[in-house]
């Protein structure tokens, strides 16, 4: 019995030992799956871990997801790609301000056979509207992301109400960018995804890029920084240190070198 | 069919490596598991003993509800680990969000109802079987509880191994409490959820091969340890 009673107390003190971890100069930061899943955080982040000190913890979510973890305060840095959501956590005084840090661009993907016959195409709504007219199967996020968000944008462009062939040709798989594409991949199904995260992906099967170069593409990163004055405990120094970073010409040169089969992902733009 | 065989390859060669970042996922991955069956034992055998052993108001219920907790989708139980913890919840202050902490919290809470119904279970049964002797040797409620659970013991493992099992398994849990950081709440099976949807999908499968591995060892070890104290009946 003394034995198992020094397990416990074994148990009690490991366990109390946790939250001594946290104890090191870090902040956390709420982003998209599309910054992590494209390999972009594991290439910058040690850079300016090791120029700072400051370790960055990246919880990579949905941008609605990633919105709502920052309303809270339980991130001290909001890292996504919607650019309305962006300006209006500012406007709402979640944020402090919003920084232009880089830009990549959506693609339409689809499967090799093109059953809509939208190919070449660099008009996304009318190449959404043929998809539609085929009824062929689209793989939508459907987890109120910025791709998702975007997708739904230019539904609206294309005057189709893709919701009510939802479980039909449309198909919301209510999940990352990563495990939309794995299903559109299985599925043979056309899905929007942004450019960064297509170039990683390894389960590409015989999806390739269908429609691109349409402006209404243009898909722009920011980073926000969590008002102090709603949640006390922000790290406010230590989050503004890394956006400041980000947009310094280190911070830019690191994302601009970030390459995958030789292409960049990610294109810098700090004002 | 690709996928596969490569995954066992990768598997392998994992085990053969262990590379630096392998080691720490699974580090942490068995660290929190362990700590959070720990906890879950510490209040679910007793809790399971009492459950078995006394009457008290809103004993049936109890049973019930733990008894269907058994099944309490991680999902949910991570979400409200998550609201809980959430800066703008009520334990907000302790800052436990996206730590170890919060995912050894919430793996107890999916382990305790297994821990604690199998063994009312089991205690229950020891119970019907011993009542005469501790009967005739005036043995008190507490005395009795005790008794009945040191005399379990070895029954009570496999409620213990059912409870680790739950543990080191799920995913939706630790994925909210712990989100997933890279270097300091990653774990396997958030690991193998990230490698899937990157698209790696024999990394991930072979992550899951080396997590079996490792549950397997585990059960094993223990089971081992179990047979070297058991007094032999021969």
């Amino acid at each position: 019995m003394v034995t198992r009673r020094i397990f416990l107390a074994g148990f009690i003190l490991a366990a109390m030992t946790f939250p001594g971890l946290a104890a090191e100069r870090s902040i956390v930061v709420a982003s998209t799956t599309s910054t992590e899943n494209s390999g972009l955080f594991g290439a910058i982040l040690p850079i300016f871990e090791a120029a700072s000190g400051i370790r960055v913890k990246i919880v990579a979510v949905g941008t609605g997801q990633a919105i709502k973890l920052a309303r809270n305060g339980d991130a001290d840095v909001l890292l996504v790609h919607h650019r309305p959501s962006e300006e209006a956590f500012v406007g709402q005084g979640f944020g402090v301000k919003r920084f232009s840090i880089m830009y990549n661009d959506f693609v339409l993907v689809g499967p090799e056979n093109d059953p809509a016959g939208v190919r070449g195409l660099t008009d996304a709504a009318t190449a959404l509207a043929r998809i539609a007219a085929a009824k062929a199967i689209f793989a939508s996020r459907g987890d109120d992301s910025g791709t998702h968000k975007k997708e739904l944008e230019l539904w609206r462009a294309a005057k189709v109400h893709a919701q009510a062939a939802s479980g039909q040709w449309y198909r919301e798989t209510g999940a990352g960018m990563g495990a939309t594409l794995n299903t559109a991949s299985a599925l043979g199904a056309y899905v929007l995804a942004d450019r960064g995260t297509w170039i990683a992906f390894a389960n590409k099967g015989d999806l390739g890029i269908m429609v691109e170069g349409d402006a209404r593409l243009f898909n722009p990163y920011g980073a926000i920084l969590v008002n102090p004055a709603r949640h006390r405990h922000i790290k406010a120094a230590e989050g503004q240190a890394f956006i400041d970073w980000l947009i310094s010409p280190a911070g830019q040169q690191a994302i601009a070198d970030y390459k995958r089969g030789g292409r960049q992902l990610f294109f810098p733009n700090a004002d | 069919m690709n996928d596969i065989t490569a995954a066992f390859g990768m598997a392998f060669a994992m085990l053969l490596d262990l590379d630096r970042d392998l080691i720490e996922i699974v580090g942490l991955s068995l660290r929190v598991s362990f700590l959070a069956v720990g906890l879950a034992v510490l209040l679910g055998l007793p809790l399971g003993a009492a459950v078995a052993l006394y009457r008290f108001p809103g004993r049936t219920v109890l049973h019930a509800l733990l008894t269907a907790f058994m099944g309490l989708p991680p999902v949910v139980v991570g979400l409200v680990v998550y609201l809980l913890l959430s800066r703008a919840g009520p334990l907000g202050v302790l800052g436990l969000l996206f730590t170890p902490a919060a995912m050894i919290l919430a793996q107890c809470l999916l382990v305790l109802p297994i821990v604690a119904a199998l063994s009312a279970q089991i205690v229950a049964d020891l119970n019907r079987e011993y009542d005469e002797q501790l009967r005739s040797l005036a043995a008190g409620p507490g005395q009795r509880l005790v008794t009945l659970l040191w005399d379990g013991r070895f029954s009570l493992l496999t409620a213990i191994l059912a409870g680790f099992g739950r543990a080191i398994a799920e995913v939706g849990a630790v994925m909210i409490v712990g989100g997933n950081i890279a270097h300091s709440t990653r774990v396997m099976t958030t690991a193998i959820a990230l490698e899937t949807s990157k698209g790696n999908l024999a990394l991930a499968l072979g992550l899951g091969l080396v997590l079996i591995v490792l549950a397997l060892t585990v059960n094993l070890a223990v089971l081992a340890l179990r047979d070297a104290v058991r007094p032999s009946h021969g």
